[in-house]
Order: structure tokens, then C-alpha cells, then sequence
């Protein structure tokens, strides 16, 4: 075959044929599944930019090539993206005309018998002469399509084989359009919520929020959510969590009407079409800073990062009213253990003995120099330490030029928040596709043939292969027999 | 009986049919090596002996299957709760499932040649479970509560034990047809069915499970969405389940559309296979994640 001249409209033809051709939908769908494996070998900055940032600092120079290709977001990467927009572009040119041609083989007649019956997978002939009455009266009672001629009758059966085939391939694109209507319309922020602060649904009191290209702030649902009491259960053997419990107030607006509920981490809270889930959690020491006159700078929780399994945390207390400023570079360790190797950490995640150790810093907290700071870490390029402690609860630690007191504790939750509009969708679609698949994968779909010369022939062609047909087509014989037989004994006793 | 002590029990249990297991696997080698010589020496070799050597070893098997079963079944109740929770009771419970759909199929179908294969397959799963994976019986950390975890995890346990078996007999396929092209079946292969027939057999068990994966999937989307905020996330064992679900759509696709059969579609088959095995060792052992748990 040679290549059609490649001009204007029949080389966009030319190259829409070969995009749906199924020989193309293979090599994308292969390539889809090669294209998403680097994802999953080399960290993501969607799920884990710490590990990104690690990888730049142990190899710059491969780090930055892999970066130009877009290795760290591999899934909202142009190459990615373009094979699965081209493998849908290919399924809708597929699967449109399909669904057309099988609108129209369903209410055609089935097709016209063949001359050589004996071709097909399945033939036999019976020694005598009429059948078309009785093999019609089996295949009406089996629910065949039939097409009745003078010498033959062609039947068919299992439609809804290329039914749910096409109903499968239209349901994938209802989930990628729920996808779509997710990346653009959705939002997913988190805020860290000591227990006894009340988070009031508004962009800035979110720690970080990614909003898709055509969600506007305004739109955030309102709502308030009040952190009443956190309540986490370790099992005392392996230090695993088992349970956490958050109780909650919300409110469906400020100051509005409120009620109580409980929010675990398989059940989230949900308002509207925005949800909160809770997860993950950890400690606020809560402390007192005075300075050198014994006036109070600051009061109040601190949420500290957890290190580990145990709880180990750590963070910064800033306090940028002292004069001159002090910041704190903290580690609070809820029940403390000690070992040569590693100093104090954490044994336990409950709060059994906890401590709090802080080292005290005097200098320039570098606050308004316009660049963003962690909450968590102290820039300590333009201060000097002046101080190093291990406190218990209520102990208060005097650095000469103020004081701290360990006043107490708060659990921390981090509540996630999320309004996902495309997601009915992505579930409808799923549940159809499975629909579909089932249909399509154990429907037998089958054409029976009976047709009458000097003798009967019988043919059948599976059109999947799945058993069946071979017995069927026994009934049909034994049927027609049994009929003849019927009309031979009437006659004779006629006679 | 308490916790501790059902979940001694179960370790005994485990081990004992991983004894018993070991026993059938020696009794299926025997008869093979029997069988094969008694093929080759047609009237001098005693076929009668071999008969009894396969049905011990077949009895063993059940035996070995029963034990685990009560081993399976006492971890559950040591720890409140289906037996899937981290990659040693995954391991436990898909190998018990693993036994049991082939001594079903047993009763239906002439597949004692499959009995040295399966047995030697029990043996390293429940071998590497003791060894390498084994943790005390625990509780679940509070994601993994959830019904979805029965449904998710009952439905991957299921699908993946298919596939293996799809992809042994991919591979056998492969195997036998190399032999016919080069001459013909040695003794052993004699015993197995036509080319057509393991052809036909790995494509229908894909056939049958690919749904059931579909809906593992789907489930632990669902499951996800409510346990971590989103239904996708493109996770390492999301992505490889992806993967894996695409290599069979492919493969599906290669054999009813485009008419793949034989070698080729033997070779997609084995790919396909491989992927869903890369996802079991890769990513729980050495991957990172949402979906490692426990340690292992």
C-alpha cells in the first residue's frame, strides 16, 4: 500500500485514521503505562517536595536535566499529558462512530445467511427436509433476533455485548471530564489547628491552598470548625496508633447556629461540596516569654513538627517584641527517654513526661527583610545563642535577659480541606465502566443460521469465545427432531 | 483465649502446614519424576504406584491447606479483624487463597501436572513470610479502619492470585511451544494439555479477572478519598496498579480486537503479569508511600 498524497485535507484525514486506528490506541495505552513509571522511581513535588529538595542538594547537575523534562512532575508534565489527551482524542474518534454503527445494527435485521454454511465453527445437517417453522419457534423462545427468508433463517443474539463495550469506552470519558472539572474548578488547602482555636473557613487561614485555574476565593463555602478535644490511642506494645478522635463545633457561618461533631480519619467532615479530613497531628507546647522588666512578650501554643513515630517535635518560638528580639529553637519530647547516641528522645507518643528543650537566641530574627520565613525554623545567621535548657512542666528557665515558662501542652491537628466538584462524575463514570466491562466481557454474542436444501444444514459462529454455543446448538437439533418426529406420528395416524 | 495467645497459635499453625507443605512438595516431585518414567518405559514401570503418590500428595496439600486456613483464621481473631493487614498476613492469606482456588479447580479439571508448580509457589510465598516479613499481630493504625479494606484488599488478593496463575500458564505456553518447535514435548511435557488449550486458559482467566481489578482499584479510590482527601493521588501503588491495569487493557485489547493470539499475546501476557508482581515486591519493600504500613 502506498502513502496517500499528503495535501490539505485528505493528509488530515490520512492522519486522523491513523490516530484511531487501533494499532495506534495500543502503542499509547502501552506508552501511558511506560510514560507513568518514572513517577513512581523518582520523588514528586506533588507528593513529597521535601525529597525533591533533597535530590537537588545530593545531585545538582542530574537533578536540574531531570527537572527540564519535568522527571518531578511527571504527571502534569507536557509529554504525559499529550499521551493521554492523544489516547482520548484516538478512543472518542474510535468509539463515537462505533457507538453510531451499533445504534444502527440494532435495529437492522440480522445479517443474510451465507452461502457455505459449512465454513463456520460449528456445522451439522439433519436428514430431513423441514425446519424453518420449528427452528423458528426455538429461536423466538430464546429470545434470537430472526431473519426469516424462503429457504433459510439467520438469527443473532447478544447485542449487548458491543453494548457495554461502547458504554465502557464512553464511561472512561466521563471520568476524565470529572477530572478535568476537578484540576479546574477544585481546591485543596490544610491548616495546622491547635486544639481550642477555631478555624474559620477564609484563603488566609489556610498554611498552604492550591486552587485550580478557575476557582476564585470567593467561592470557598462558609464555615467554622472549633477543635473541642483530640483524643489518640497508642497501642502499648508496638507504639502504633490506633485511634484518633477529633470532637468538634461547627457552624455553618460565623457566629451562626452550631453543633457538635466528630471527626476521625476514615470519616471527614463534610459541608456542602467541600470536605475535611483530619490528618495528621502533633504537640503545641504552650509557653510564656517575659522580658527583662518581667513583662509578658509572649503567650501562648506553638505548634512543633513531629520527627518521628514517637513524637519527637520540633520548631521555633519567635518573639520579635523583646528587645532585643530572642527566638527559641525548641524540641518537645512528650514522654522522655534517654541514650548515649541520640541524647533525650521520645519513648512513647502520649504525653507521659514530657519535656521541652530549648535553646535561646539573641539577635536579629530578620522578620521584615520582605523574604518568607518558616514558622518552624529560626534563621540564626544574625543571632547569638545565649542560652540551653531542659525543662519539665511549669519549670521557668531565666536567660538573663527574660524568661520562659513550660506552661503546658495542646494537641495540634492538620485539617485538610478539600472541594473536589468533579468527583460524582469520576464516580459515576467508574461504576458504569465496570458495568460495561461485565457486559461486554460475559456476553455471548452468537449467530445461528438453519437453512433447508435436500437436507437441513445447522451453523453457528461465536463471535467471543465463550463456551456455550456448541450445546445450544445441540438443543436446537434435538428440538427440530423431535418436532419432525411429532409431525411423522400425526401423519401416520391420519392414515 | 486471649490475643497473645491465638496469635501463638497461629504461628504454630503456620508452621506446621509449611511443614506439611513442604512434605506434598516432595510426594508431587516423586510422582512427577514417576510419571515421566513411566511414560518413557511404556509396560515396565508400575504406573499404579504413582497413582497413590499423587493422590498422598494431593491429600497432604489439603491437609497443609486446612492448617493454614486455622492459621489465617486464629491471626484474624488475635487481632480483631481480617487478615490483610500488613504485608506478612497479605502474604499468608494469598497463599491460602492461592491453594485453594487450584485444589477447587482440581476437582473439575485434570490439573495434577499443575501440583509441583503450585506447591513449590506456597513454599517460597509462605517461606519469605516467615522469614522476612513476619510482624506481631497488632492492630490497625486508624487509616487502614475502614469496611473498605475488606472489600479493597479481598478484591486485590483475588485478582493478583489470578493473574499469577495466568501468567504460569503464559509461561508454560511459551515454554512448550519452543519444545514443538524444536522437535517436539520431552517426557514431562507430555502430560500437559494442547498449545491451543493453555492459550485459550490464560486468556479467559484474564478475561474473568480483569474486572474484579478494575473494582480493586476503584474501591481503594473510593477508600482514598476518604481516608486522604483524594481519590487519586498518583501514588507509588496507585501508579503501579495503573500500570497494571493498563498493560491488561492492552492485552485485552491485542487479543479481541487486533486478534493476538500464541506467542505474542503470551509475551503481553507475562508483561502485564510482571508489572502487578513489581508492585507487590517493589513497593512494599523497598518503595515509599501511602500505602506501607506497619513496616512492612
Amino acid at each position: 500500500m502506498s502513502a496517500p498524497e499528503l495535501s490539505g485535507l485528505g493528509s488530515l484525514r490520512y492522519l486522523w485514521r491513523q490516530l484511531t486506528s487501533m494499532r495506534t490506541a495500543l502503542i499509547l495505552l502501552l506508552l501511558l503505562g511506560i510514560a507513568a513509571i518514572p513517577g513512581s522511581l523518582l520523588p514528586q513535588r506533588t507528593q513529597n517536595p521535601m525529597k525533591v529538595r533533597e535530590y537537588f542538594t545530593n545531585d545538582p547537575t542530574l537533578a536540574q536535566w531531570l527537572d527540564r523534562f519535568k522527571f518531578f512532575d511527571v504527571y502534569g508534565s507536557p509529554w504525559f499529558s499529550a499521551i493521554y489527551l492523544l489516547l482520548f482524542i484516538s478512543l472518542i474518534g474510535c468509539v463515537l462512530p462505533r457507538s453510531w454503527e451499533h445504534a444502527k445494527a440494532i435495529r437492522a435485521k440480522p445479517v443474510l445467511t451465507p452461502k457455505n454454511l459449512d465454513r463456520m465453527d460449528f456445522y451439522r445437517t439433519i436428514d430431513t427436509t423441514s425446519a424453518l417453522d420449528s427452528a423458528e419457534a426455538w429461536l423466538k423462545k430464546n429470545r434470537f433476533r430472526i431473519q426469516r427468508n424462503a429457504d433459510s433463517i439467520s438469527a443473532e443474539k447478544g447485542y449487548s455485548r458491543e453494548t457495554g463495550n461502547v458504554l465502557f469506552h464512553l464511561s472512561l470519558i466521563v471520568i476524565l471530564i470529572g477530572i478535568a472539572l476537578s484540576s479546574s474548578l477544585g481546591m485543596n488547602g490544610s491548616a495546622i489547628v491547635n486544639v481550642g482555636e477555631r478555624f474559620i473557613n477564609t484563603p488566609t487561614s489556610y498554611d498552604n491552598l492550591t486552587t485550580g485555574r478557575f476557582f476564585s476565593s470567593e467561592s470557598l463555602q462558609h464555615f467554622t470548625i472549633t477543635a473541642d478535644k483530640f483524643v489518640a490511642q497508642y497501642n502499648p506494645i508496638t507504639n502504633a496508633p490506633e485511634d484518633y478522635t477529633l470532637s468538634t463545633t461547627i457552624s455553618k457561618s460565623v457566629g451562626g447556629s452550631s453543633e457538635k461533631k466528630v471527626l476521625k480519619v476514615n470519616s471527614p467532615l463534610t459541608f456542602g461540596s467541600t470536605r475535611v479530613y483530619l490528618q495528621a497531628n502533633g504537640y503545641s507546647p504552650i509557653v510564656t516569654v517575659t522580658d527583662q522588666s518581667g513583662t509578658v512578650v509572649f503567650q501562648g501554643p506553638v505548634p512543633f513538627l513531629p520527627q518521628d513515630a514517637n513524637l519527637t517535635s520540633t520548631g521555633a518560638i519567635k518573639v520579635p517584641d523583646a528587645q532585643p528580639q530572642i527566638g527559641f529553637i525548641g524540641s518537645f519530647v512528650p514522654t522522655i527517654d534517654r541514650s548515649s547516641s541520640r541524647g533525650a528522645f521520645s519513648a512513647f507518643p502520649e504525653a507521659l513526661d514530657p519535656r521541652l528543650l530549648v535553646s535561646v537566641w539573641e539577635g536579629d530574627l530578620q522578620m521584615d527583610s520582605g523574604i518568607p520565613q518558616s514558622v518552624y525554623r529560626l534563621d540564626t545567621n544574625k543571632m547569638a545563642r545565649i542560652g540551653l535548657k531542659e525543662m519539665k512542666l511549669n519549670e521557668t528557665y531565666s536567660y538573663g535577659v527574660g524568661t520562659i515558662t513550660f506552661n503546658g501542652f495542646t494537641p495540634w491537628v492538620n485539617l485538610q480541606i478539600v472541594r473536589d466538584p468533579g468527583k460524582q462524575y469520576a464516580l459515576i463514570g467508574s461504576i458504569l465502566a465496570i458495568l460495561g466491562l461485565l457486559t461486554s466481557l460475559f456476553t455471548r454474542q452468537r449467530r445461528i443460521w438453519v437453512k433447508v436444501g435436500k437436507k437441513v444444514e445447522i451453523a453457528g459462529l461465536a463471535k467471543n469465545a465463550i463456551d456455550g454455543l456448541e450445546s445450544e446448538l445441540n438443543d436446537l437439533t434435538d428440538w427440530i427432531e423431535r418436532f419432525n418426529e411429532k409431525e411423522i406420528e400425526q401423519e401416520r395416524r391420519r392414515k | 483465649m486471649s490475643s497473645s495467645q491465638l496469635a501463638y497459635l497461629s504461628n504454630n499453625l503456620v508452621y506446621s502446614s509449611l511443614f506439611v507443605f513442604t512434605l506434598s512438595f516432595f510426594l508431587f516431585a516423586i510422582e512427577t519424576a514417576w510419571s515421566v518414567r513411566a511414560d518413557r518405559e511404556n509396560g515396565v514401570f508400575d504406573r499404579a504406584r504413582t497413582e497413590k503418590f499423587a493422590r498422598i500428595a494431593i491429600a497432604l496439600m489439603t491437609l497443609a491447606f486446612l492448617l493454614l486456613f486455622g492459621g489465617v483464621l486464629a491471626r484474624a481473631l488475635s487481632a480483631h479483624r481480617v487478615p490483610w493487614g500488613n504485608m506478612y498476613e497479605f502474604s499468608i492469606t494469598g497463599a491460602l487463597a492461592f491453594t485453594g482456588a487450584y485444589l477447587v479447580a482440581l476437582r473439575k479439571y485434570n490439573l495434577r501436572w499443575l501440583g509441583l508448580p503450585i506447591s513449590i509457589a506456597v513454599l517460597l510465598v509462605l517461606g519469605t513470610a516467615i522469614t522476612l516479613l513476619y510482624r506481631p499481630s497488632a492492630p490497625l493504625v486508624p487509616a487502614l479502619k475502614s469496611t473498605w479494606l475488606v472489600v479493597h484488599v479481598s478484591a486485590a488478593i483475588i485478582s493478583g492470585g489470578v493473574f499469577l496463575l495466568a501468567n504460569t500458564i503464559a509461561a508454560t505456553y511459551l515454554i512448550i511451544e519452543r519444545m514443538e518447535s524444536r522437535g517436539g514435548r520431552n517426557a514431562w511435557a507430555k502430560r500437559l494439555p494442547t498449545l491451543e488449550t493453555l492459550d485459550q486458559l490464560s486468556y479467559r482467566l484474564v478475561a474473568f479477572v480483569f474486572p474484579l481489578w478494575t473494582f480493586a482499584i476503584i474501591a481503594g479510590a473510593i477508600w482514598a478519598e476518604s481516608a486522604w482527601g483524594r481519590y487519586w493521588g498518583w501514588d507509588p501503588k496507585e501508579t503501579w496498579a495503573f500500570i497494571t491495569w493498563v498493560a491488561y487493557a492492552a492485552y485485552l485489547h491485542a487479543r479481541v480486537t487486533a486478534g493476538w493470539k500464541g506467542k505474542k499475546a503470551a509475551w503481553l501476557c507475562l508483561l502485564a503479569g510482571s508489572t502487578f508482581l513489581f508492585n507487590y515486591v517493589y513497593v512494599n519493600v523497598w518503595g515509599t508511600g501511602r500505602h506501607t504500613y506497619s513496616g512492612l
